[in-house]
This record gives C-alpha cells, structure tokens and sequence, in this order.
C-alpha cells in the first residue's frame, strides 16, 4: 500500500486552525509526502507543488466523524465503503468510524478485515471499522475484541442495538481495557421502547404515534456510567438525544468516570415537531426531541460534556422511507450536512466560535477514539478540510454523493461548506470553483 | 362563502368549526333519506368509490357503504387479506393501480396513523379517513358530534367525557377535536397506563376515577377497551377493570343529572358498560350508529361537491334539500 506520493500541496493565506495546538491564524499549510511538513507563514514553494489560495478560508484538520452507517457488506444498493468515502469527503470528513451492523454482522476479524481493504481501495475518506460488541450483535457473548483489533478495528459496539444484558456490558467494558478501545453503546431500554416510533410527548399524542420515553434512552445512559465506573473501562454513548443523559453524563464526568458522549447535527438542531405531517425524514433512533432537550445537548456540547459531533449517517433507500411512518425504518443520512447544519445553527447562533466547533467535529474525536488525525501538527498525516465558512447553500438530496437522499434537511439554507478535502495528503474532494493552480 | 373541506378528511384537527359545523348541517336532510321506503338519491350517480379496509371492520365498513349506495355512487370493497397487499404491494401501489381503473374517492382503514393522509398526498381521488391507527376516526368523531347536538340540542358548553382506552382510540382524538372546536368542555377518564402523554395540553380534564368523571360530566362516550391491552400489561385483568373504571347504574344513579351515555362500538358488554346502562333510557349508542350513515353521506357528498362537474348532479340529488 505505497501509492505514487501525490504533488506537495502548499495551502497558501488561509485563517488556520489547529485545535490541537490552540493555534488559530492566518498563515500557510505545507503538505509533502502525505504528511503536514510545515505551518507557518511565507512558506516556500518546492518544485513541483500545486498551490491553493486558501485566503478567504478556514484550514482545519479534517473532521472526523465517529459514527457511520455504510450498508456494506450486505446493503450495497443504498451505500457502500466507496459512496460512502465519497460523501463524507465532500462533507470535509478525512475518517470516519463505519458501525458494525451490517450484513454479515462485523464481528470478526476477516470481516473487519474487508472494511479496511475496502476502504483502502476506495482511497477517500478514511473508514476505520468498529467490530462488534456481541458475536451476532445477538447479545449474547463477545466477539473477538483482540483479533477484530489487530484487523484495524478502533473500537466495539452493537449499535443499531443497545447491549441489553447488564453483563455483557460489564464484561465488554472490562475486556475492551486490554486494546483501550471504547464501548460505544447505543443506549436504549428495550422494553420501554418497543414498538415506539418517535419521542413520547404531546406531539406523539397528537399524531397517534406510540412514543419512545426520554426515560428509555436515560435508564441505559445511567446504567453505563455506572458500570464505566466500576470497570475503570472507557465507555462512549452514541446519539445523547435528552436533557436527563445530559445530566448523568456530566455527574460521570465529575466523578471522573471514563465516559465521553457524542451528539447529532439533527438532535442539535430539529425537534419532535419535524414529525408533524408524518415525515418519516424526521424517524431517527433515538428520536428528535423537545426544545429543551436541544437547548441541553447545546449547553453540553459548549461545555464539553459532550465531547463531540457524530452524523450517525444512516442511508436508506427510497421505498423504504416512502411508506406509512410506522413503517418506515429509522435514521438519515448526515455526511454532507453535517459541517453546514452544525456551522450554521452553532457557530451562527453565537453558541460556539468556530475552532470550539472544528474542535468537537475533529480534534476531539480523533483523541477520544485514538485516531490519527484532529491536527495540523508537522509530521503529523496530512488530514486536513478546507473550509468556505461565508459560502451559502441550500441543501439538494439530488445533488448528493451519498447512495441515498433520506434527510430532513432538503431545502435548508446554510451557511459554510468543505471546499478542499485532503486525506493524506491527497485530494479527496475539491468543489470545482476552488480548483487550484 | 360556503366553507369546503378541501380535497380529503383526514381529521378533525385540521378543520375550522365552521366546517365541522357544515358537514352536520349537511347531515340532517340526509337522515331524511334512510327513513324513505326507496333510500336513494342520485348525488353521486356515476361516481366510483373504493372501500380499501386495510384492518377488519364491519360497522365502519357497512356504513360507508350504505352512505354510498343511498347517494347511488358505485362501491367496491377491497379488503386487505386475499389483495395484493398480501403480496407486497406498497400502500401507494394499491392506490396507484386503483386509481388507473378511474375511481373518484377512496375510503380508507388502516393500522399505520398518517397512512389516510399519506394517500391523500399522493393520489388525486378524495380520500376520507376512515380510522388511520391511533390518529383519527373523523366520521365517528362527527357521528358522535351529530348524536349530542341531536340530544342536547347545543354542542358548546356541553361537559363530555371520554372513558377507557385513550392511548390507542383514534376515536378519542376526533372526539377531542371536534368537541373542543365547538366549545364542548372535554374531558377524558381512565388508568394513567391508558392515557398518551401530554394530554392535558391538548385542554381537556384529567380524570382518574370513574365517580368523579360521573359528577362532571353531562355526557360519557365511553371507549372500547381491547381485550389485548390486558395481555399488554396495561390493566390487571377484565374483572379488575369493570370494578373500578366500568360504567354502572350504581354509579350513574348517584349523578346530579341525567347523562347520555354513548359508546362507538363494538361494546363489551361487562368489560366497560353495564348492560343495564348500554341499553337504558339516556344511551344513544343506536343512534350513533344510525347518525353515522348520514353523516357519512354529508361528507362524502361535500367531498365530491367540491369538484364542478358535480354541481349539476348534486342539484337533482332529491327534494331533501
């Protein structure tokens, strides 16, 4: 695996920002043989270099977005590793981290195997694999931590599911410290969920459909903490959609628990109201929620209770959403909105400033689930997103790289896109009007 | 200006009380029409309507029908076991391959809410809800609406209380809707395990025992309780259910005034009413069900009536007018 090294690629004029080192000015990008060889300002030229005007923009490292859906093995009509790679390039994504629910289940170290050459072969966006929990994802006993790791896995989860036996939790928690790897857990009280379809409130009440109590997510969110801190392991939660989670993650983190959360663009920004006239782009699991719960994840996220970002893209073909909200299967796709909608509804609302975001969509990340990536450090891998934070845009489904087009947000203006994305020190994704010289 | 119902029914929550008002109006000469020795008008003569019952229904069903047949519309019945449905056909499809035979309005039972305005959205025919999962039953709601205005002679200011099974009744949603729009006093009764969150905000009162629903009300429509909600888990048992939520002369007779007493059906007799009761003096749970043909008519005929090549046929629809 030792392509051609690409052209050295000088990033010249650009408001830099490294979260990483607290470094936020105007200055230049040097990449050279897939790796970040200097920052600073008035850097020469090396022969041969192509050179990127990056005035008027943001250079940042790449983001990272550690909670992906991309149908393969098993759906490869509504994703694959490759559309997939290529989607989250264009949304600035330099990795990703792809869940384990596919068709077979990744489970196993050959199967972890095939999403890293996959991956590989599609030369994008990275995908990093997270192997499952529970052989089956069925939640019964644990699949091969070890082997799954040595394939390239970063981390293990049933998400899709929530690991519903206590002990397992236990146990995986505790033999996941061997690899440090984190627990990603999606957190869901079976019982109380069944059958549910969207947040349990008065809108629910309203359109007659059966609801999913905040209690549902919150009763697994406690629980979890609770076994982090009787392991010592590291358990991260998917998808944080309530103000009571919001809370017993911030007492874990007090405690000093090792417990870190992620949270959606949608949670932060859309409310159980979306599933009035019974849209099934507004049925996700877990369920948007109420305006209080969003003005809680908001809060969290400013204050680093949750520590980052995640899209949990979730494609879906046509036909599947197209049908009665009952019917219709959970989850939208996030890759190319995600930087816009969070960009938008975040940095524009004065809630955070702009390294505070590219922080929780890339640095933070990127450390919390041992990534490389989340810096712009010399040496470091050449990672890195090119951001228009002025450009204006309506999101168009039908314009989409991505497989499939199910999310709430067609025909939303926003405001900030990826422009340039690099992995590796290749280009991954460029929009043509930026194209350099 | 006439207020029309637009192109579906899908509900009561979306409508104006002046057009729940017109469609009871419209309801009256209609009765007319059931008591005559030939039980026909020619409203909608040349108009195909199609009964798609994705659930099992009979009174709902039967009614529609006879609504149709006495405005001389054209039915077929399609019923989800043996169709195509059963092969895998979408929701759309069906209503698709419907609509290429040339049909006017469709009728629709189905156990999805939002599945009668799915169709609305994405057919041209009229479609009238008729019971989409846990969201509405719009013609029972006017039903009910048309037996207490009957009763009572006002709709405003009137105290109805819904009893039983909240949570799962498309009834209740309609009847909450209806009532409210036409300044009825709403409230509803039963177990907190059968009543949806939030209800309160929709501005009813919360009852919790049957005794004081009885002190409050002027009217109890009560709710079919399935016999599946006590394998569920949401009640104990039947027996336990009948003791301290059921509908009894014991109860009644210790009201301050007469109630009416309503039921849309099927009941079980013993489970949530007394016999006693469902077949005593204040119930007019026949006349609901006699009120629903016609109202059926009304809506159906409103329906088509918003289309102007009906205007002529809907003139010569008989001396009722």
């Amino acid at each position: 695996m030792s392509p051609p090294s690409p052209r050295p690629l000088l990033l010249q004029g650009g408001r830099v920002i490294d979260p990483s080192r607290n470094l936020d000015q105007r200055t230049d990008v040097l990449i050279q043989d897939g790796k970040i060889a200097a920052v600073g300002t008035g850097l020469a030229t090396p022969d041969g270099a192509e050179v990127w005007d990056a005035r008027d923009k943001v250079v940042a490292p790449g983001l990272v977005d550690v909670h992906v859906h991309l149908r393969e093995p098993g759906q490869e009509d509504v994703e694959t590793i490759a559309t997939g790679a290529r989607a989250g390039a264009a949304g600035g994504f330099s990795a990703m981290c792809a869940m384990p629910n596919t068709d077979p289940v990744t489970d196993n170290q050959a199967a972890v195997g095939f999403i890293v050459r996959q991956s590989v072969r599609a030369g994008l966006t990275r995908v990093y694999p997270i192997g499952a929990i529970s052989v089956g994802q069925r939640g019964e006993r644990l699949s091969e931590f070890g082997e799954m790791v040595g394939a390239g896995a970063v981390a293990v989860s049933d998400d899709g599911k929530p690991v519903v036996s206590s002990h397992l939790m236990r146990t995986a928690l505790e033999y996941a410290r061997t690899f440090d790897i984190p627990v990603a857990d999606h957190c869901e009280e079976p019982s109380l969920a069944a059958g549910g379809v969207m947040h349990e409130g008065l809108v629910s009440t309203r359109l007659g459909l059966k609801g999913i109590p905040a209690a549902a997510e919150e009763i697994m969110v406690g629980r979890d903490v609770l076994l982090a801190g009787l392991t010592g392991g590291h358990v991260h939660l998917c998808h944080v959609s309530t103000r009571g989670s919001v809370a017993l993650i911030r007492r874990g983190k007090e405690e000093g628990i090792r417990v870190t959360a992620e949270v959606t663009p949608h949670h932060l920004t859309l409310t159980d109201r979306a599933c009035e006239r019974y849209d099934t782009h507004a049925k996700m699991n877990p369920p948007l929620r109420e305006s209080e719960d969003v003005a809680a994840l908001r809060q969290a996220l400013k204050e680093g209770v949750i520590d980052c970002i995640a899209s949990d893209h979730a494609p879906h073909a046509y036909d599947a959403k197209e049908a009665a909200f009952d019917d219709a299967p959970f989850g939208i796709v996030g890759l190319e909105t995600a930087f816009g909608v969070a960009h938008t509804e975040l940095v524009g609302s004065g809630l955070l400033t702009l390294p505070e975001l590219i922080h929780r969509m890339s640095t933070a990340p990127a450390a919390m689930f041992h990534l490389p990536g989340g810096t712009l450090k010399p040496g470091a891998a050449a990672d890195v997103v090119v951001l228009d934070v002025a450009a204006r845009w309506t999101v168009d489904p039908t314009a989409f790289l991505s497989k499939s087009r199910n999310t709430p947000f067609a025909g939303r203006a926003l405001t900030g896109r990826a422009v340039l994305t690099v992995v590796g020190g290749k280009i991954a994704h460029q929009v043509e009007a930026h194209a350099g010289t | 200006m006439t207020p029309v119902l637009g192109k579906d029914l899908v509900g009561l929550e979306h409508l104006s009380p002046e057009q729940i008002r017109l469609i009871l109006d419209t309801a009256e000469p209609f009765k007319e029409v059931s008591e005559r020795p030939i039980k026909k008008v020619p409203a909608l003569r040349g108009k195909t309507i199609v009964n798609l019952f994705f659930e099992a229904s009979t009174r709902t069903r039967i009614s529609f029908e006879f609504a149709e047949k006495r405005l001389s519309a054209d039915t077929v019945n399609v019923a989800a076991s043996g169709s195509a449905v059963q092969k895998g056909e979408t929701l759309v499809d069906t209503a698709r391959n419907l609509e290429a035979m040339r049909i006017d309005m469709v009728v629709i039972r189905h156990p999805s809410s939002g599945a009668a305005g799915f169709l609305g959205n994405r057919i041209r025919s009229n479609v009238v809800n008729a019971g989409d999962g846990k969201h509405e039953h719009p013609t029972q709601g006017l039903l009910d609406l048309l037996t207490i205005r009957d009763k009572h002679g006002k709709i405003a200011g009137l105290k109805v209380c819904l009893v039983g099974d909240v949570l799962h009744s498309r009834v209740a949603r309609s009847n909450i809707w209806g009532l409210l729009k036409l300044g009825a006093e709403v409230g509803v009764c039963g177990p907190d395990t059968l009543m949806p969150r939030g209800i309160e905000e929709l501005g009813v009162c919360r009852f919790r025992r049957i005794e004081e629903a009885i002190e409050w009300a002027d009217v109890l429509n009560v709710l079919r309780l399935q016999l599946e909600r006590m394998e569920m888990g949401f009640i104990p048992s039947v027996r336990e259910y009948y003791r301290v939520f059921g509908v009894t002369v014991e109860r009644l007779e210790k009201a301050p005034r007469d109630i009416t007493i309503m039921h849309p059906g099927p009941m079980n007799r013993g489970v949530e009413i007394d016999s006693r009761v469902a077949d005593g003096a204040h119930s007019v749970i026949l006349d609901q069900v006699t009120n629903g043909v016609a109202v059926r008519m009304a809506v159906l005929y409103l329906l088509a009536g918003g289309r102007p090549e009906l205007a002529e046929a809907a003139q010569r629809s008989g001396g009722s007018e």
